[in-house]
């Protein structure tokens, strides 16, 4: 199957760039697809080419030495999977795994080198992307700092725990997110660790709160 | 189980293609719910529909309540 132009054209590492040089660059792309649970990339291995997400979503994760899994991001068509270890030549700081059907275009590292080479608005366009992901890394560092966004979450679910009386408000992570001055994954993530902690039981369709106390005390230390 | 805003829905199924349970269905391409009962055979209360969706039409409402401590 042909890389399709109007993809590549809408990709931020090829804004900018003139169709015709577009043309000459499609020509180094190849296709793969995987299915649902398929390993992509392995954590600490090597990378051969770049790859960017064309259909389907790729879990990016990392894993525990006690064997628990933690997924930094969820990458959307239009996204690439691996540029670090492209760039820097290292091993893959992340797993990545297909979620469902996937289909990725990739081009080899040499390749990409002479394009970068010769054509250098794709090499700005690059930098962009990579100093867009440093800012988005450096907010989330911040957000994770001191468990600010725990006691944060913790205090909204004691704010909107129903007590039986009344109609019940249902939230969305969103909703929390917006609430605590985050990112919805942020929440997920200090939802999961309140869970761990045994604060909360995580159920369909609820949040049920084990352990008022402990909540309280995460609000406090805030 | 998931709640779709039609109006922000825009086909492009990747709330189909993550989800483990197999209730989403793409239907005159908007995200359809069609197994409710379904949405927890992943064993968990995953949310990933809500996590991809790129134009927030998909989300997953629960309630907060105090459970016997």
């Amino acid at each position: 199957m042909a890389v399709d132009t109007e993809f590549l054209q809408a990709l931020p590492y090829f804004a900018g760039i003139d169709p015709a040089e577009l043309d000459s660059i499609k020509g180094f792309f190849f296709e793969k697809t995987f299915e649902r649970g398929d390993t992509i990339l392995f954590e600490g291995g090597d990378s051969e080419a770049l790859y960017l997400v064309f259909s389907g979503v790729v879990k990016l994760f990392k894993t525990s030495a006690d064997g628990k899994e933690q997924i930094l991001k969820l990458v959307r068509p239009g996204e690439p999977l691996n540029d670090v270890s492209v760039f820097d030549g290292g091993p893959s700081p992340t797993g990545a795994q297909a979620m469902g059907p996937v289909g990725l275009y990739g081009v080899q590292i040499d390749d990409l080198e002479a394009i970068l080479r010769d054509h250098p608005q794709v090499t700005r366009s690059v930098n962009k992307v990579l100093a867009g992901q440093v800012r988005d890394l450096m907010a989330l560092v911040e957000d994770l700092s001191f468990r600010r966004v725990t006691g944060r979450v913790a205090k909204i679910l004691l704010e909107h725990a129903s007590n039986g009386a009344g109609p019940k408000q249902r939230l969305t992570q969103q909703d929390i997110a917006g609430m605590a001055g985050t990112v919805r994954e942020v929440v997920g993530r200090a939802l999961k660790t309140l869970e761990e902690e045994g604060a909360i039981r995580l159920e369909r369709h609820r949040v049920v709160i084990n352990d008022r106390e402990a909540l309280r005390q995460l609000v406090d230390a805030d | 189980m998931p709640t779709v805003d039609v109006e922000k829905c825009n086909g492009c199924g990747l709330c189909v293609s993550v989800c483990q349970c197999n209730i989403l269905v793409l239907v005159n391409n908007v995200a359809t719910v069609v197994e409710r009962e379904e949405c927890w055979r992943c064993t968990r209360w995953c949310t990933l529909c809500e996590a991809v969706c790129p134009t927030a039409a998909i989300t997953c409402p629960f309630e907060i309540v105090f459970g016997e401590e």
